[in-house]
């Protein structure tokens, strides 16, 4: 899933400080998922944003709705009904959801609740980890299941480099070398002869993020 | 509103196990968000004690009564912006 | 020989090879270059220059080598992955070697978390095996990533660094393997310290038979105090310092522990020189450039051989 936290309270003051008129629109998905824009958060976040806008002797409305999800067009017009009553657009989505409403809502400031970050799983509750960055060229079966690009802080196709120590990367203690993990997980597999030994050839980084915005169409699928 | 305190059973003694621990968790986190507001956190407290502690109970009821009266009215309440800044007092503290 | 590179020289007629590198100045002054330079002539084979280092900037690693090569020197130039695609990388490889830079040292690099800018964004679009490929391709084939044909390809000594105090210890004779099929011709290793696990490194080098197609130069840096020691030992990822090691310069007073350090230098250079399949030394001595001519003088190495 998408995984974003929420942006300081501080921020979010600053952002809405003109407004006292605003929709907290969260979503069920992924934010909720790691507790960072579902319905709780919302009522959280308008709670507290309500009492803060109390210390300095001004209202906030805030009409809290959550949405099944932000990026889906027909989620999205779900509050075309009363938006214009607003002055903007508070989203705890991931920054998809954000874009939607903006896109949506033209003449409605879209603001972010969020920092959405990667694309990640829970490793335990309340811990959330990523494993994806999107690359758009997975090679998951070549590395053991283990992604080298998200891992590996340098995305080193033939690694480790000369700083992993104790299985740890150079750059943070706490992160585990990625190609450590590779290479005990082939040995596990018995895969360690066929894949490490060849040499890793150069990647293809136009289907990532440096290609620029992508696009994915199913001509099956459209109407 | 200006001041809450939660009252739970000693640690250990819980009924539902956890649920005193998840508490004092939660009212952790929302001290900061207080603080981080310009409310100051000690308006909420926790504190544990068993059903058996009429005594506690009220030394703990007349503390937090004092406590906020020694705060006075909450910026909530007054409307004139921040009591307190995170971080300052600590400094003040030292 | 393949290229006008002096290293490849001594190398090829069989001679015990001396590197050493130069640190560049952390601003726009030629003439520290010149003043380290001035310190190691007549002591090297040929001089590295680092390239950002440990992530911190400093004046370019090919500005520096140009600066070098005017006073004589045979500069290997390093290049890290970090900081350029493959589209600036292979046109520095054509700069370099159309100014008469004949090594290149290849490396990933250190990650920008260790520098004085670590909110930069980072490149790594390849990796430092990747970027032996590259050079060979051009070099060897005249070609670029793409397959196009370029009009003049770089005649560039191809060298790279080994960690072999790096975990996995059990890949790290394989990843030089790998290294060598990439067509790297020479490797410096990181400062060695624990000369038995390092002489158990090259045998399984040696077993492979990668001394034959690779030169290793042995790496070697002279510890100025236990305060250096321990911060190597500690705070350096890869590094390997031995309790001996520190224990030695413990042993001795304070003002003797530089003296102490660069006679366990010279002391680990002859070992080293016994052993088989280290066909030089790499001198690296952090911002105590004055020393290597002593060191190198106390080793046995000079004078260096005319080729």
């Amino acid at each position: 899933m998408i995984v974003a936290e929420a942006k300081p309270i501080e921020e979010v003051l600053e952002m809405i400080d003109r407004y006292d008129k605003i929709i907290l629109a969260g979503c069920k998905e992924c934010v909720a998922v790691c507790a960072a824009g579902g319905e709780k958060e919302v009522q959280l976040l308008a709670s507290a944003l309500r009492t803060a806008r109390k210390t300095t002797g001004r209202e906030l409305e805030i009409r809290e709705v959550t949405l099944e999800r932000q990026c889906d067009p027909e989620y999205v017009e779900g509050i075309r009904g009363f938006a214009g009553d607003y002055q903007a657009i508070l989203s705890i989505a991931c920054g998809v959801g954000v874009q939607y409403m903006a896109e949506h809502y033209k003449t409605i400031p879209a603001l972010p609740g969020l920092n959405t970050s990667f694309m990640g799983g829970s490793l335990e509750q309340g811990v959330w980890s990523e494993r994806c960055q999107g690359c758009g060229t997975c090679i998951l079966h070549l590395t053991g299941g283990i992604c080298p690009i998200t891992r590996c802080a340098k995305s080193l196709l033939n690694g480790p480099c000369g700083g992993s120590a104790k299985g740890k990367c150079e750059v943070n203690p706490e992160i585990e070398c990625g190609w450590q993990l590779i290479i005990d997980r082939l040995r596990e597999l018995g895969e360690f002869e066929a894949r490490y030994t060849e040499l890793f050839p150069i990647k293809d980084w136009s289907t990532s993020r440096d290609g620029g915005q992508r696009t994915i169409i199913r001509e099956d699928l459209k109407p | 509103m200006d001041g809450v305190y939660v009252a739970g059973c000693l640690e250990g003694e819980c009924h539902y196990l956890r649920g005193n621990l998840r508490a004092k968790k939660r009212v952790g986190h929302v001290q900061g968000i207080l603080a981080a507001l310009g409310i100051n956190p000690e308006r909420l407290q926790m504190y544990n004690l068993s059903a058996a502690m009429g005594g506690r109970f009220v030394e703990i009821a007349q503390e937090m009564t004092e406590r906020v009266r020694a705060l006075g009215p909450s910026p909530v309440t007054t409307g004139q912006g921040r009591e307190f800044v995170a971080g300052e007092q600590e400094e003040e503290g030292k | 020989m393949k290229t006008a590179s002096r290293l490849e020289k001594v190398l090829e007629k069989g001679h015990f090879a001396v590197t050493s590198e130069c640190g560049p100045p952390r601003g726009a002054d030629p003439d520290v270059i010149r003043e380290k330079g001035a310190l190691l002539k007549g002591v090297v084979d040929a001089a590295n220059i680092t390239d950002c280092q440990t992530s911190v900037v400093r004046m370019s690693s090919f500005a520096s080598c140009l600066i070098l090569k005017e006073m004589g020197f045979d500069p290997i130039l390093q290049m890290v992955t970090r900081d350029r695609n493959r589209i600036a990388i292979q046109s520095d490889i054509l700069g370099a070697a159309a100014l008469g830079i004949n090594n290149i040292l290849c490396l990933s690099g250190d990650h920008q978390r260790f520098g004085d800018h670590p909110q930069a964004k980072n490149v790594y679009d390849i990796d430092s095996i990747q970027l032996i490929m590259t050079v060979k391709k051009m070099r060897d084939e005249g070609r670029f990533l793409n397959d196009d044909e370029l009009t003049k390809p770089p005649q560039l000594f191809i060298g790279a660094a080994a960690n072999p105090f790096a975990d996995p210890v059990e890949i790290r004779a394989l990843r030089l393997a790998k290294k060598a099929a990439a067509g790297v011709e020479f490797i410096q290793t990181q400062c060695i310290f624990n000369l038995d696990r390092f002489g158990q490194w090259m045998r399984e080098v040696v077993d492979r038979g990668l001394h034959e197609k690779v030169a290793i130069l042995a790496g070697v840096t002279p510890l100025k105090s236990v305060g250096m020691g321990k911060y190597m030992k500690n705070l350096v990822p890869g590094m390997d310092v031995p309790d001996q090691v520190i224990e030695r310069l413990k042993g001795v007073a304070k003002e003797k522990q530089a003296a102490e350090g660069i006679k366990f230098c010279i002391e680990s250079i002859q070992q080293l020189k016994e052993m088989e399949g280290v066909r030089g030394v790499h001198i690296m001595a952090i911002e105590w450039e004055e020393k290597v001519k002593e060191i190198a003088q106390g080793a046995g190495l000079l004078p260096r051989p005319k080729v």
